[in-house]
């Protein structure tokens, strides 16, 4: 995968260098799951503000962000200050990241390391010439405004600083607990979700593919998505693991039954089975997934592990937005005169610099920003800080609607 | 001539309406409302006019209509004026008192008053208002009224509104044009606030936001004297605009689907719903995510509270708004909105009531008439003032004969 990537990829050919960090208490825990023996290719980093989350922490390396100011009370939920140390700290979070091609983000939004660190981490990795996907948990509903606010803006910098965003919503975990769930249990299952999310894209990545799915079609999926991707990993077993993979698919909560497919632009379905596996499975579950979202791109990969005898891993990760925003269709429509002006702000957005020798060498054009702003389109535009205000919020937002 | 003084007119051109309230006030000085008109406007937007002929004929419906219902003629008003040229900023101004026994005079005070004025406006703007805000004594903060007290040195501090002159005397011209007289042009802000706002809430610090149709001004009230005011050009209009362009139907539409079905917060209960457009025939002409409605309408709005949160933050007054928000306006009566703008501020926010005023209690108790009420309570208090002062001393005579020559 990556081969057009400038590093010199190390160890195994054809394998990326993957290096998780976790960031914060949250990403912490997150990599503390994670150290299986399944992963024992990767490389674990974590970064908080406050030590007292190394102890016991299985990462090899630890990055203490620490000044005198905060007297080793942490970042106090305030991701300014934690965006403050890290952007102090900019050089040795580089070089943390040097030598990987991949680098995954693991962070719960909202704290003060976590919303502040991530955006920069990921923006020192990307510097470090590595592809960077971020997977973080929103706040629950009930840890109050302030906490949101401070992870969407996080969620928003995260989304400019990094390749592709993975964005978990705690409040959708919360339909699915029951009274008696403790909140220990609650936050391991959030957690949980999150995880598989890790591993079904690991398993994407270093899995030998039979029909691959290269990085750059998962980047392209959940790059610049301005809504939530949902992704839901399943695993059956047995004759019918075919059949019974669909099922869970259909009924997995965080794709709400099955609906979020049908709501989806772009749908990336990954299969994993052992040397077992049949192209009738496979079609079965192409099949449904197919049936299920009439207006998805889908991009389908499979791949094969012996040891994997009988047993079926389904990875989907499915982003909502409007077709037009599809970035293999941005091209085409830029380098087309007189196309459509409405998109052209949308292109705008994608088309931000990106890191030099990166894995496309793509020349970057001028969009022409021709929009019609209605009943304004002839009055004296209301500028603010440089922006057109007459132009729709959700234009400039990139907020999608479909 | 003296017959009628006592009848007080607020005249709002506005971007969706042209409202008139006729006032009446009584000997203590109290307004009390007896004629209210109200037109459609077509050639104004974001607050500033753009079609001189078709506002006319508009200002003149609204005008008889509200002459007709206050059973008088209208011959002077209160013009309320906005625009995005309109800006506020707060100045001081500096004054050595001379006399001999270092006594400060009622012409010390004005002296100081002029000095604080005297800015360096950009040469085509003019001063709308300039509100004293507090003096210093030698120093010593927050004198209310020095005359009397004794000082060597005299401050101001002052909160200058101003505009650029062309664009105002548009809107003054134009009324001129109906053969109305201008008693004075008032920022329509500080109109809005002088009708929601008790002297306690002004005392507490408030902050007062207006969203009308083109623009939406804010006013910030701390210590009873106003510290912040400015204007986005921004209003309803923008949220139908936004409307008519992500839902893809005309603008006519858009500001009905507004109406009906808007929120400032996307409700749990519309999403996935949909509701159908239909032709005058009954067919289905399309179909419209009302999720997708609220969310175009939630952003615009809080866009709108964010800028202004964002200033107010720069200006650093946030935490002087003790007694919260207000918002008035006919943006204010979007659901939702009040939830909305106290996820912004962080603080209480309440939809304003015009508190100021008596008469006609039902028809004015909406959120659209604030501006032209407290337009017409602003022309009370100056009236009130004009009365306090005795008509025989030699300016008060000059100015009541001047009155008179220009009326007549």
């Amino acid at each position: 995968m990556e081969t057009e990537n400038q590093n010199p990829i190390a160890e195994t050919p054809g394998r990326p260098v993957v290096k998780i960090f976790g960031v914060g208490k949250a990403g912490t825990a997150l990599v503390g799951a994670l150290a299986t023996p399944e992963f024992a290719e990767a490389q674990f980093a974590i970064i908080d503000t406050d030590a007292d989350a190394f102890a016991g922490s299985p990462a090899t390396v630890k990055i203490h962000l620490e000044n005198k100011l905060l007297r080793g009370l942490g970042s106090g939920g305030d991701p300014e200050r934690g965006r403050a140390l890290a952007e102090e700290q900019f050089t040795t979070l580089k070089s943390a990241c040097a030598g990987a091609n991949v680098v995954f983000v693991l962070a719960g939004l909202g704290g003060g390391a976590g919303s502040g660190i991530s955006s920069i981490l990921a923006k020192a990795a990307r510097e470090a010439g590595a592809l960077v996907l971020a997977f973080v948990t929103l706040p629950f509903d009930c840890e109050g405004n302030r906490r949101e606010a401070q992870a969407q803006t996080a969620l928003e910098q995260l989304k400019a600083a990094a390749d592709g965003v993975i964005c978990l919503p705690c409040q959708k975990i919360s339909k699915l607990i029951d009274e008696n769930t403790s909140v220990i249990e609650t936050f391991n299952f959030s957690g949980g979700f999150l995880l598989e999310g890790v591993r079904g894209v690991w398993q994407l990545l270093t899995r030998p593919g039979l029909i691959q799915v290269h990085f750059a079609d998962l980047c392209a999926l959940v790059r610049d998505r301005h809504a939530e991707n949902v992704f839901a990993f399943v695993e059956a077993t047995g004759v019918g693991r075919s059949r019974e993979a669909v099922e869970k698919i259909l009924a997995h909560p965080l794709l709400d039954e099955g609906r979020a497919l049908a709501d989806s632009d772009a749908v990336l379905v990954s299969l994993l089975a052992g040397n077992d596996l049949t192209m009738a499975e496979v079609n079965r579950v192409m099949e449904q997934v197919k049936r299920q979202c009439t207006h998805a791109q889908i991009i389908m990969g499979a791949a094969v592990d012996a040891n994997l005898k009988g047993k079926l891993y389904v990875t989907i990760i499915a982003a909502k937005q409007s077709t037009a925003n599809m970035p293999s269709r941005v091209e085409a429509r830029a380098s087309t005169p007189g196309a459509g002006g409405k998109h052209d702000v949308v292109i705008a957005r994608q088309q931000r610099p990106r890191r030099t020798g990166g894995s496309k060498a793509v020349q970057t054009q001028l969009p022409l920003t021709i929009i019609s702003k209605g009943r304004f389109d002839k009055s004296e535009p209301t500028l603010h800080h440089g922006e057109d205000l007459d132009v729709p919020t959700f234009i400039r937002r990139g907020v999608p609607l479909n | 001539m003296f017959e009628d003084s006592n009848i007080v007119v607020g005249l709002e051109i506005g971007t969706s309406k042209i409202c008139v309230v006729v006032g009446e006030q009584n000997a203590e000085g109290a307004v009390n409302i007896i004629g209210l008109g109200q037109s459609r406007s077509r050639g104004v937007r974001k607050g500033e006019i753009i079609n001189p002929e078709q506002v006319e004929e508009d200002l003149r419906s609204a005008v008889f209509e509200a002459e007709q219902m206050a059973d008088v003629e209208i011959r002077s008003v209160y013009l309320g004026v906005s625009g995005s040229h309109i800006r506020g900023f707060n100045n001081r101004g500096m004054h050595t008192v001379v006399s001999a026994e270092r006594e400060i005079s009622e012409y010390d005070v004005q002296d100081v008053i002029k000095n604080a004025k005297a800015i360096n406006l950009p040469a085509e703007n003019t001063v709308v208002h300039a509100v004293r805000q507090h003096f210093f004594v030698d120093g010593h903060d927050g004198v209310t009224n020095p005359v009397g007290m004794l000082g060597a040195r005299l401050e101001v501090d002052m909160h200058v509104i101003h505009g650029n002159a062309n664009r105002l005397q548009n809107a003054i011209r134009l009324v001129r044009g109906t053969q109305l007289e201008v008693d004075e042009i008032v920022f329509n802000g500080v109109a809005a606030s002088l009708a929601l706002l008790n002297g306690d809430q002004k005392e507490l610090g408030a902050l007062v936001i207006d969203i009308g149709g083109g623009t939406t001004e804010y006013v910030v009230y701390s210590d009873g004297a106003i510290r912040h005011t400015g204007v986005l050009a921004v209003g309803g209009d923008h949220v139908s605009n936004d409307l008519a362009y992500g839902l893809k139907v005309p603008l006519s539409r858009a500001e009905k689907l507004k109406i009906e079905h808007g929120s400032a917060l996307v409700l749990e209960e519309s999403k996935g719903h949909t509701i159908s457009i239909t032709n005058e025939l009954g067919l289905e002409l399309k179909r419209i995510n009302v999720e997708h409605l609220q969310r175009i309408m939630s952003l615009r709005i809080e866009e709108i509270f964010r800028l202004i949160a964002q200033e107010l933050e720069q200006a650093g007054l946030t935490d002087y708004l003790r007694a919260g928000v207000f918002l008035c306006g006919g943006g204010s009566r979007v659901p939702g909105i009040v939830k909305l703008a106290e996820n912004v501020f962080q603080m209480n926010v309440a939809q304003g009531h015009p508190g100021a005023v008596s008469g006609l209690t039902n028809t004015l108790d909406q959120p659209e008439f604030c501006t032209a009420i407290g337009l017409a309570k602003y022309g009370s208090l100056k009236n009130r003032k004009r009365a306090a002062r005795p008509l025989f001393t030699p300016g008060g005579l000059k100015q009541a004969f001047g009155r008179f020559l220009h009326r007549s």
